[in-house]
């Protein structure tokens, strides 16, 4: 994990999101484009909730078997002429790149979008080697020119508005006339392609990540809108793909299926632009491709999940619906998560990887309305897991003191029921001849965390239960 | 399991009458037993016997703030509570939610309690979907004038999937017209301590929420769960809108003299209580 993960500041970072006008004008953009997309590609498709089934089912299968298909997967991409390294941590992971870069001499690296590059902070580690990484996804050369992290797993500069891209382009781009218009989206994409064309072609070293590593073939699949990770595997001499260890699938056809709800649940398309297939480095006769093929297998605190209450988070695909459903992500955007990964997913994932001391705030950021896994391709049950991550939280005692004695105080009460209901009706009581007249509360001792935004409904006065028992004559 | 009942009770109209414990919700109970005597006269009309045991809340606030144990230890009472009734119904589809969904999980690997559990989660049902899905119910005679939105809360829509029973339901209400809310899917931030937990952030969804019901022009707002239903109204009147706001059990059971929630009589008296 970076540096500069912030997940325990996850509320001050929620507060300055909230204050941030541009980033609530592009966070609209969020809630009216993907959903929509998406819901209209299932619909589309009649057969989408089976695909969903088997997609959980393939997972399921690999996640039981994992040692023997990364044996399988090693063997072929060996057979292939590739090599195989295993990095136990996100610095393994870095120094292995590294090491590669520098036997080689590498002095330019270009990397196709990958989320395990952001995670063992790939980037900041070439550069404090020298070595300079190009980001050759549109979204990702963006916040590399603003240095600062992806906010989504698919659409990294989703926070951000074609103006500031704008802005960012003639800042960055010393050449470009200032007259040149790039108003548009399409002129946006026209200049950033001139920029990377050239560094494509300059680089020693290709970096990309993998959406599915196959156990069958050997093969790494990435899918690209833009086609920069085929330039970024082609074109240098060395391609280092660099995935974590729950990307592998047994067979090809488990593969397509799986990708058949990718890009559906991602961004609504029925597949995407490009989906491309390496396996191994170019053979005699192949028109193209590198000379060397690297994969490094990234454990990083993913077998520690094989087993246990996260288990199922290692199905993930990395589609992003999840964010792309959730109110509180809709909310502050993904930057306040303070993690690479944000939204659902980043909530469940990131106390498995940084330690749920750290990252605590994120699984209780979630009003548990179930969308994520409503639209969850590979059905994972987020919500239970953020559960799951509290009831740690619990057990250690890390959670807040105002919330433990405020709970503690609820349950005693909840717990003998005839206490409760003495105590409750006279509350009621009270409360309904202090706000009854007006029939609300603009503000209440102890419930200021509810009135500072909204008003509370003052209670109608006596309980149920004891109206039922007047009424009755008995409670039961 | 639940098949079985259901025809069961579809099939015998001249059975005896299936005995229907209220989970009232502590919501309910505290803040607004109209909703209560609501939902008793939904069932009743219904032919159902309405039992109330001595009861406290579903433990949802412990279990989604980690407390198993503390949780564990309410849903027994509960469990027992209720033993002797052919049904459980709540007026709220995340209380039935997690009597029907969440218990069964919570004593998964505790093979006696998990038996009690799942037979006890099988007899649990959200008020309007147990009146539609169970009993069959295809109407009710109440009248309430004027364009209503409907809000569908998520712990019903997905945890249970309450969602065409309430619309179908409100269409058989005399005057009642439903007008389309945007977004009537989408979480209006309450999340039960999350209200208060990240109020800043709640703040912020159920804004997009109010603004919909606003733009949705009905002078009414529906829900079946109080808690998000507090926190909308809560936020329109902090608004400064004077949408009413009330648990659809209400309407359907034509009994909306009480003020709307947050609404005070005075107000509700001038304004002529749409009835």
């Amino acid at each position: 994990m970076t540096g500069t993960a912030t997940a325990s500041h996850f509320k001050q970072n929620a507060h300055a999101a909230l204050q941030d006008a541009a980033l609530q004008k592009a966070l609209q953009h969020v809630r009216a484009n993907f959903i929509d997309k998406r819901a209209k590609a299932v619909a589309r498709l009649p057969e989408f909730d089976a695909l969903r089934d088997s997609a959980r089912d393939i997972k399921d299968h690999t996640l039981a078997n994992l040692d023997l298909y990364l044996e399988a997967y090693e063997a072929k991409v060996v057979a292939a002429g590739g090599h195989v390294h295993y990095a136990m941590t996100a610095k393994d992971g870095v120094d292995i790149v590294l090491k590669l870069c520098r036997e080689r001499g590498a002095k330019a690296v270009t990397k196709g979008k990958s989320m395990i590059a952001e995670e063992i902070g790939l980037n900041a580690a070439l550069e404090a080697a020298g070595i300079d990484p190009i980001e050759t996804d549109l979204g990702e050369y963006i916040i590399q020119l603003r240095g600062e992290p992806p906010s989504h797993i698919i659409a990294p500069a989703v926070h951000l508005n074609k103006e500031q891209v704008a802005e960012d382009f003639r800042r960055a781009h010393r050449d470009l006339p200032g007259d040149r218009d790039l108003s548009q989206p399409v002129q946006l994409l026209t200049e950033a392609r001139g920029i990377l064309r050239d560094k494509f072609l300059s680089a020693d070293i290709g970096v990309t990540g993998a959406n599915f590593l196959i156990a069958e073939t050997g093969t790494s699949i990435i899918v690209t809108n833009e086609g920069n990770g085929d330039l970024t595997q082609i074109l240098p001499k060395v391609h280092i793909v660099i995935a974590s260890l729950e990307k592998i699938v047994p067979t090809l056809e488990d593969a397509s299926q799986l990708l058949r709800v990718l890009a559906r649940s991602a961004t609504g398309q029925d597949m995407s632009v490009y989906t491309t297939l390496s396996t191994g480095p170019r053979r005699p006769g192949d028109p193209d491709g590198p000379e060397e093929y690297h994969v490094i297998l990234l454990d990083n605190g993913r077998s520690s999940m094989l087993g246990g209450d996260f288990e199922d988070m290692l199905r993930c695909i990395r589609c992003g619906a999840c964010m792309n459903h959730c109110p509180v992500y809709h909310a502050v955007g993904g930057h306040a998560y303070g993690s690479v990964y944000p939204g659902p997913m980043g909530a469940v994932l990131t106390p498995s990887l940084i330690g749920v001391k750290e990252g605590g705030q994120l699984p209780n950021a979630s009003t548990f309305c179930g969308r994520c896994e409503a639209v969850c391709p590979v059905r994972i049950p987020l919500p239970n897991m953020m559960r799951h991550w509290r009831e740690r939280e619990f057990e250690r005692h890390l959670s807040p003191a105002a919330m433990r004695y405020g709970i503690g105080f609820w349950a005693y009460f909840a717990k003998r029921p005839a206490l409760y209901r003495l105590s409750t009706n006279i509350a009621m009581r009270a409360l309904h001849l202090f706000g009854g007249a007006k029939g609300r509360f603009a503000w209440l001792p102890f419930a200021g965390g509810w009135t500072r935004y909204r008003d509370l409904p003052a209670p109608q006065g006596a309980t149920f239960q004891s109206r039922w028992r007047a009424k009755s004559g008995r409670l039961n | 399991m639940k098949d079985l009942a259901l025809i069961d009770i579809a099939q015998n109209p001249g059975r005896a009458p299936i005995r229907v414990g209220l989970f009232v919700t502590c919501l309910v109970d505290l803040m607004r037993p109209s909703i209560g005597f609501a939902a008793v006269k939904l069932l009743e009309d219904a032919g159902c016997r309405v039992h109330v045991p001595s009861q406290t809340c579903c433990g949802q606030p412990a279990y989604n703030s980690g407390d198993r144990a503390a949780t564990k230890q309410i849903a027994r009472q509960n469990i027992a509570a209720f033993e002797d009734c052919d049904y459980v119904v709540a007026p709220s589809g995340s209380c039935a939610g997690m009597l029907a969904k969440h218990y069964p999980e919570l004593f998964a690997g505790e093979p006696e309690l998990a038996g009690k559990a799942n037979a006890f989660a099988a007899k649990c049902f959200e008020l309007v979907s147990f009146l539609v899905d169970v009993l069959k119910v295809t109407k009710v005679s109440a009248r309430f004038e004027g364009e209503v939105a409907y809000h569908d809360s998520c712990s019903g829509l997905r945890e249970l999937g309450v969602f065409s029973q309430p619309r179908q339901l409100l269409a058989s209400v005399e005057g009642l017209r439903l007008v389309e809310l945007n977004g009537a899917d989408v979480c209006c931030g309450f999340g039960g301590t999350f209200a208060v937990k990240y109020g800043e952030i709640s703040d912020a969804i159920v804004a997009q929420k109010t603004s919909n019901i606003l733009a949705s022009g009905a002078p009414t707002l529906l829900a079946g769960d109080l808690g998000c239903l507090m926190n909308m109204a809560g936020k329109l009147q902090r608004q400064g809108s004077d949408v009413a706001v009330r648990h659809v059990a209400e309407v359907l059971a034509g009994m909306t003299e009480e003020p709307a929630i947050g609404a005070s009589r005075a107000a509700a008296l001038s304004a002529g209580a749409p009835n």
